[in-house]
């Protein structure tokens, strides 16, 4: 009786660890599904990090298409849109383009824009030099703002891609929103200098 | 009539002591009993909020409710029916019969099966609550969407949240319960290959529960701290991806729905061979069937989310995947008709149910294999089609399985035989209901009336009608069933031990109503 009670209270806790194993899986797989999004590349996130301007392989001949949106997320007071809504891009050519916003607010807003790619696997083929969502941006009251974007698109891109579009949504930082940012956004006075940069264009 | 009398405080108030007798039982029999009387309640009450969209959607246009209320009545209706209606059903069900078919006296935890039985009250009355709650209660639809459910969610959703916490507490508990008595309560000569098939599913059903509830809580967890606490699992804004929420609830969520099915299945290879008059033909094809489904059920989770742009290798093996569940499935089907091949056989409630079941699942499962199929479900995604499909495999293969066993088991349990011209007269009006309501919905699915959309245009008019007016029936049968079911507790025709004529197993050599206390020395099983 004593051993088959032993048992007993053996499966339930090892029940119960698998329960809790299970509880924290669930948290694993927030860095599994970023780690393995950023190894295929599938879900549409751009690199957060600017890429070497230095060209090592020639310009071709193909072309595509590349649009721009923009949209605001809720919440945030800016007026936000592509200056140009599409380009014909050679792949391997630099090229930039920009976006234009406006702080409707009467007081400064600091916004961070958060890239995203479709289809999802051209993301890793699309190279930004420069770009204004690797910082955050703060806009004073009815300051408005052309933000750049210098990239080139990878010339080993898949041949059945011919169209993608590269759209921004643009969030208001709050201090509870910060807390999980991935993108290097320490660099408060690169921010500012890009802005003053940016805003005298 | 009260047999563990030391449990009860005596002189006291008769009403103290039955209340006792009710929150403080560790008996299997009674918190089985506890288990179904709640999940018919929140069957009925699930069911009424049924009733009163499919009044909304009876014509085009708003009749009764506002958009936003019938947001909340289809989010509540989903929620408790998976988690009030068919999970408390079936676990009542594995508390009842489980120590019965494998000879046990009872669970091997029994304070614990008090305490997993006593949380769900609490956890419902607070997801109930919100209704009443300024903002109103969720609305954004029983899969929990972030940022709907995290941006965007009322404040009651922190109840919701909450509650969700509780039943799977409350789930894996009794998950744990029915694994350990299944493993260590077996009578003497009972090999796992003798069990019963009900005891089977459920154990597999069981390890299911214990994989994904825990997902499913940190899922919610993660919504919580996204909404109050700062983090950003599920915000775009905060450099996480609300995509990543689908990808957690489903890995929960597929699992989830043959958790819902499984003890189904089992019930039906309990009932089939009983009224065929033969053995269950492919014993141990029907346990392998069972452990393939359980386990193809962790990779097919992304058939749900074939319309988020997924990449091609991903769809092509999620459909590839999915498609695979319809083999052992068909082998479960095909061993249930090859049993009735050549029987004895008789048609009976709960035949008809067993019937009934195989029949429409059957039918939700070919629905089911042409939604896996990538390029079609881009048009069926969101439609009324995938309702259709949904409530042909739910319904049939939760409610009607769950129905039939207790028409099957209860003379067992009041010993008295029901009815059975009013048993035969619930399932012709609950069959003839459910295929009016929800076979018309493929058709306005399939021209594109979208789901989850108080109002629709004036095309799907006749068809929702139709859909309205079974659903009507559909929702009266109900009542039939608890008037039959009241009607056999208070008495009839006595039942024998054996109670059907090719009934085996261990739960039909002890008398009938099953005594308090069952197998204090256990059976030998040859």
């Amino acid at each position: 009786m004593t051993d088959s009670r032993d048992r007993q209270r053996k499966h339930t806790a090892l029940l119960l660890l698998v329960a809790v194993g299970m509880f924290g899986f669930a948290f694993a797989l927030v860095p599994l599904y970023n780690v393995f999004c950023e190894l295929t590349g599938i879900n549409g996130k751009t690199s957060g990090q600017a890429a070497v301007s230095v060209q090592t392989s020639p310009i071709l001949e193909r072309e595509v298409t590349i649009q721009f949106l923009a949209h605001v997320g809720r919440g945030m007071p800016w007026e936000f849109r592509p200056m140009e809504s599409r380009l014909r891009v050679r792949l391997g050519e630099v090229n930039e383009t920009r976006f234009y916003v406006r702080n409707h607010a009467n007081q400064a807003v600091t916004g961070q824009a958060v890239p995203s790619v479709a289809p999802g696997l051209a993301a890793r083929y699309l190279h930004k030099i420069e770009c204004f969502c690797f910082t955050q941006q703060t806009l004073e009251a009815g300051e408005e703002m052309e933000m750049l974007v210098k990239f080139y698109m990878g010339v080993d891109l898949p041949a059945d891609i011919n169209t993608l579009s590269l759209s921004y949504a643009l969030f208001p930082v709050t201090v509870a929103q910060t807390t999980g940012l991935e993108i290097d956004r320490d660099s408060s006075d690169i921010t500012s200098a890009a802005h003053e940069e940016h805003s005298g264009s | 009539m009260i047999a563990h009398a030391e449990n009860i405080p005596r002189g006291r108030h008769p009403l103290v002591q039955f209340i006792a007798r009710w929150v403080l039982t560790t008996n299997h029999k009674e918190i089985g009993t506890l288990y179904l009387c709640l999940s018919f309640t929140l069957f009925m009450i699930a069911g009424a909020m049924a009733m009163l969209f499919r009044l909304e959607l009876a014509q085009p246009g708003l009749q009764f409710v506002t958009a936003n209320f019938y947001n909340q009545t289809v989010t509540l209706h989903g929620l408790i029916m998976v988690f009030g209606a068919v999970m408390p059903a079936f676990v009542g069900l594995a508390n009842w019969m489980i120590p019965m078919m494998i000879g046990a006296p009872d669970m091997a935890l029994p304070r614990l099966n008090n305490f997993s039985f006593w949380i769900l009250p609490f956890a419902f009355f607070m997801l109930l609550s919100t209704l009443f709650m300024e903002g109103g209660a969720p609305n954004f639809g029983w899969t929990l969407y972030a940022p709907l459910s995290t941006t965007y969610g009322p404040p009651s959703t922190d109840f919701l949240i909450f509650g969700i916490h509780l039943m799977g507490i409350s789930s894996v508990l009794g998950a744990i319960n029915i694994i350990v008595t299944i493993f260590n309560l077996r009578a003497p000569g009972m090999t796992l290959m003798k069990m019963p098939l009900f005891v089977w599913t459920w154990l597999i059903t069981a390890f299911l529960l214990i994989m994904v509830m825990p997902v499913l809580a940190g899922a919610v967890t993660m919504m919580l701290t996204d909404r109050h606490f700062g983090t950003s699992f599920f915000s775009a804004a905060g450099g996480g991806d609300p995509l990543l929420f689908q990808h957690v609830f489903w890995f929960f969520g597929h699992p989830e729905v043959y958790i819902l099915i499984l003890p189904g299945f089992g019930i039906a290879s309990q009932i089939i061979p009983t009224f065929s008059r033969k053995k269950l033909f492919g014993y141990r094809s029907m346990v392998y069937a069972t452990v393939s489904i359980a386990i193809l059920s962790f990779i097919v989770w992304g058939h749900h989310m074939f319309a988020t742009g997924m990449p091609l290798v991903a769809e092509l093996f999620f459909m590839y995947a999915t498609m695979l569940i319809a083999i052992p499935t068909g082998v479960k089907v095909f061993n249930w008709v090859a049993t009735m091949w050549r029987g004895s056989l008789t048609f009976e409630t709960p035949m008809l149910f067993a019937l009934g079941f195989v029949v429409m699942f059957t039918i939700g499962g070919l629905s089911g294999l042409m939604l896996a199929i990538v390029p079609a479900d881009f048009q069926y995604h969101d439609t009324f089609f995938v309702v259709a499909h949904l409530h042909y495999v739910l319904y049939p293969g939760a409610i009607f399985a769950t129905m039939g066993a207790v028409y099957y088991w209860l003379p067992k349990w009041t010993g008295n035989m029901y009815n059975e011209r009013l048993g035969k007269i619930h399932f012709w009006i609950a069959v003839v209901g459910l295929n009016v309501t929800f076979f018309p919905m493929h058709f306005v699915g399939l021209a594109g009336m979208p789901r989850r959309i108080v109002d629709y245009s004036l095309p799907f008019s006749d068809l929702n009608l139709v859909s309205s007016i079974g659903a009507g029936f559909l929702g009266l049968s109900q009542l039939l069933f608890l008037y039959i079911v009241v009607q056999t507790i208070r008495g009839g025709e006595k039942a024998t031990d054996q109670v059907w004529e090719g009934a085996e197993g261990l739960e039909w050599t002890i008398p009938s109503p099953a005594p308090h206390h069952t197998f204090e020395t256990p059976p030998h099983v040859e």
